[in-house]
């Protein structure tokens, strides 16, 4: 088998890093998020291995689909081989978690508990290890794709069960896991894909229907192409805003601006306007006819109004940051509000509701309050053109987006507003293209 | 070749230019005179920049002091922090211009100049341009510290986009009664035409060779930056060097280093040497950042960028219209130069002027740095942002910071934005099939 070329766009946020691989064509064959953290090399590894994962996953539906005598059973065993895949990575990094926190128990600090910590630990992640299925059942609903995220929830019920104030508090067993989950998180997964698909694929064919089995040699064979298929990065572009602490060289770099400008207009072909409300920078981008961007316009001495602005009023409210929209949805009522000071917010916030103001017309306030604020970046840039594109992560927020559609009617008319469900991957789908143009350009 | 790939710099060439240990010594020697002034019974006139009558202050061996340059200075040598945390000590607002924080706040630290050394009380307040409402504040501020005499030339804004005569017999009249009769009190000599008149012909023999210098950067590759190492170059002419025989020895030296410059091929010259290939043309609006100075334009320069031409070294007075002072009509010619200057040009002319500079400098972009506490400058900026894309086609960026204030630099931020706007430029120049 010939060594598929391909092209890979990264983007460091502020709150997540995402990657995009493209094929020749430019197809997109695999995408990879992650939270950012402190130490973006890790970050930026983690998400690659993650593209690249999804990216066999997307040469084995390739060579299934290709198969006449498989293209039948593609869904159910993709689906089901992707589902055991997942749940031995977690449980994977679940054993890793089990040995970061026996580490951090064996500091000096706990010696008068050891015995006590260590039966507790044990018997909190035999409690993990036993819900980890329940995750990846063919029925669960998960809240989360990241580790972080399933393996907190879980832990913390299970410690908050396993804690006792007089002995082994539930602040120790916290503090545990916080040390232990850096550690895994931090952890790069290279090499294991193989051997956790290989892993992967008994189990899948044990349990598959009778069509599924039947045609579990030729699967077999196929498995195992895609994981000695050779894969090479022919081009790699990063761009977010850790972009300057990317390990890669200068002109492997570009400006977020452009990439979503190109990512967009990808996504879209007809976007002439973008709007971007990221973690800490909002950006109002005008596009022309090929994605190239022509002007734009950021926040510049403050970032009030950004997606952050939500995070902290979510944080305020004791609400998940997915709640707050819908939350502001319900409101009949909504709350004038012109601050858009992120620090103000929650002093703002307190002070209505001390007034008797219902939570959804604050919330509703609030929304507006920033989606103004982009209107006012909007018109710097010139305005919005038809059609006009919302990525980032508040345009995930429904309120948000409710807020911007009334006001773009009211100041500019009919415009045709794209939001994609991908639309995090903007960035990384234009740095992406870009690397794909500047290798075929080379070559 | 992509966008962001550093350009090579050759290494410093001998040191520093000549002109540049001249204008220091010039500077430092200005300074020393003030300090001196009160000893050797010299009087002072403080003063402001744009428009100003360094000629006529001269006339009446006067030494002029001028604020603004000041603060620049404590800006550049980082003194300015300090001395706007005292202003505000005392009382003073988060968004008032800075220029007047770090003025009244080294003021009330003892008045010690950028030099180091003690700046004399000035004998008498030259409001020499009303067209920038804050200095009439500014001077009303330092006559309650001083409490010394005031006079004040009232300056017509140029809102249709000329001086018409009556503009100009207005400010000849003022100059009669109010100006020069306070300067013949505060320096208790009389008025000396003729005096004036030397002085005046001093001044355009510097000019030509200033107006030579800035015009040089037409060449591509230009052999200088108008803006990061244009502030350097206006520095004798809008401070207190116009009108005398050490001014034209300077721009003659620096005209020669510039032909030189021309001649060899060499970019411009940045605090790491010459700067390599030139990626970028710019015209760039509005003042710069004093307090990240260096490090603002090494973003410019570590991409490839030149400033070819700027506004805001036109902001002592602009010659690009054909003005030079002329000894023949000395009043009048003041009166012109005071109304010439950038921030009192109308909308449409300051637009007109920024269109004429893209094209005769065949600029790739148009940067704005806009201040917000400088309303001379950022009134307006954005609507000439989008009239500048419109009539020229070139695209125009927009950055924000500040004079003197270091808080409102945002590194990260604003190289983020040159890079971005940079790498736009870049993008439009190859198009999409590359």
């Amino acid at each position: 088998m010939n060594a598929l070329r391909t092209y890979v766009g990264i983007d460091l946020g502020s709150t997540t890093t995402k990657a995009i691989v493209l094929d020749d064509a430019g197809e997109v064959i695999g995408r990879g998020i992650t939270n950012s953290r402190s130490n973006y090399d890790v970050a930026c590894q983690v998400v690659r291995e993650e593209a690249m994962v999804r990216t066999r996953f997307t040469l084995t539906r390739q060579a299934i689909t290709g198969d006449p005598a498989l293209a039948q059973v593609e869904k159910a065993f993709l689906s089901s081989l992707q589902r055991n895949f997942r749940f031995r990575q977690h449980l994977d990094q679940l054993a890793r978690l089990r040995e970061a926190l026996f580490r951090a128990a064996g500091d000096p600090r706990h010696s008068a508990h050891r015995r006590e910590l260590g039966t507790a630990l044990e018997s909190i992640v035999d409690g993990m290890v036993e819900r980890a299925g329940l995750h990846f059942s063919e029925l669960a609903v998960r809240k989360s794709d990241f580790f972080r995220d399933l393996a907190t929830a879980d832990y913390m019920q299970l410690a908050e069960q396993r804690s006792d104030p007089r002995g082994i508090t539930f602040d120790m067993l916290c503090g545990l896991f916080d040390a232990a989950i850096l550690v895994v998180e931090n952890a790069t997964t290279q090499g294991s894909f193989e051997t956790q698909l290989r892993g992967a694929l008994e189990p899948t064919l044990a349990s598959a229907s009778l069509a599924v089995q039947e045609k579990a040699s030729r699967l077999r064979e196929v498995v195992e192409t895609t994981c000695d298929a050779q894969i090479v990065e022919a081009g790699t572009v990063g761009t977010g805003y850790g972009r300057q602490r990317l390990p890669f060289p200068k002109e492997q770099i570009r400006s977020e601006i452009l990439c979503h400008g190109l990512g967009a207009h990808a996504m879209f072909p007809a976007s002439r306007t973008v709007l971007d409300i990221g973690g800490q920078d909002t950006k109002a981008i005008q596009v022309d006819g090929d994605g190239l961007v022509v002007s734009f316009q950021m926040n510049d001495r403050c970032a009030a109004g950004c997606g952050r602005y939500l995070g902290y009023i979510a944080d305020e409210m004791n609400l998940g940051l997915h709640e707050l929209g819908p939350l502001a949805q319900q409101s009949t009522s909504r709350v004038k509000i012109n601050s858009t000071c992120t620090v103000f917010a929650g002093a703002e916030l307190r002070e209505r509701l001390s007034l008797g103001q219902r939570r959804e017309d604050i919330v509703a306030g609030l929304h507006r309050a920033i989606i103004l604020r982009a209107m006012s970046l909007l018109a710097r840039s010139g305005g919005v053109r038809d059609e006009f594109t919302f990525t980032g992560g508040v345009a995930r927020n429904p309120a948000a987006v409710d807020a911007l559609r009334q006001l773009v009617q009211e100041n500019y008319g009919e415009r045709t507003l794209n939001i994609s469900a991908d639309s995090i991957y903007t960035g990384a789908l234009g740095a992406a293209l870009f690397a794909r143009r500047a290798a075929q350009t080379n070559a | 070749m992509t966008a962001a790939s550093p350009s090579p710099r050759v290494p410093a060439e001998a040191g520093k230019e000549r002109s540049m240990s001249l204008q220091k010594q010039m500077i430092a020697g200005h300074y020393s005179a003030l300090s001196r002034a009160p000893q050797e019974g010299r009087k002072v006139v403080y003063t402001f920049v744009p428009g100003n009558l360094t000629e006529l202050l001269r006339s009446f061996d006067l030494l002029p002091v001028l604020p603004e340059i000041n603060a620049l200075q404590s800006g550049m040598r980082k003194l300015s922090g300090d001395y706007i945390a005292e202003a505000e000590k005392h009382g003073h607002s988060e968004d008032v211009c800075t220029y007047v924080k770090c003025d009244i706040g080294m003021l009330k630290k003892g008045n010690i100049g950028p030099t180091g050394e003690r700046l004399p009380p000035p004998d008498l307040l030259l409001l020499s341009y009303t067209g920038c409402f804050t200095f009439m504040k500014w001077f009303e501020l330092l006559r309650q510290e001083y409490d010394c005499p005031v006079a004040m030339l009232h300056v017509p804004y140029q809102s249709e986009g000329r001086i018409l005569p009556h503009h100009v017999e207005y400010i000849v009249q003022q100059l009669r009664t109010e100006v020069i009769p306070k300067l013949e009190a505060v320096s208790g000599r009389r008025y000396d035409e003729d005096r004036l008149r030397e002085m005046l012909r001093l001044s355009a023999q510097a000019e030509d060779d200033l107006v030579w210098v800035l015009e040089s950067a037409k060449h591509v590759p230009s052999p200088i930056d108008a803006y990061f190492g244009g502030v350097y170059y206006i520095g004798p002419m809008f401070t207190a060097f116009r009108g005398t025989a050490e001014g034209v020895a300077y721009y003659r030296v620096l005209r020669e280093e510039v032909e030189a410059r021309l001649r060899a091929g060499l970019g411009p010259l940045t605090p790491e040497g010459s700067q390599g290939k030139e990626r970028y043309r710019l015209v760039m609006e509005g003042p710069p950042n004093w307090t990240s100075f260096r490090e603002f334009w090494k973003m410019f320069y570590d991409e490839g960028a030149v400033v070819v031409a700027s506004s805001y070294t036109k902001v002592g007075g602009l010659y690009d219209g054909g003005f030079r002072h002329d000894p023949k009509r000395p009043l009048e010619t003041l009166a012109e130069y005071c109304m010439g200057c950038y921030t009192n040009l109308g909308l449409p002319t300051r637009v007109a002027l920024l269109e004429r500079y893209i094209r005769e400098y065949r600029a790739d972009g148009f940067m704005i740095n806009s201040i917000k506490s400088c309303n001379s400058f950022s009134v307006g900026q954005l609507l000439m942002l989008r009239q500048l894309e419109q009539s020229t086609g070139v695209p125009g960026g927009f950055i924000e910071s500040d004079l003197v204030d270091p808080r409102y630099f945002s590194a990260a931020n604003i190289k983020n934005r040159i890079e971005s706007y940079l790498q736009m430029l870049e993008q439009k120049r190859i198009g999409v099939n590359a």
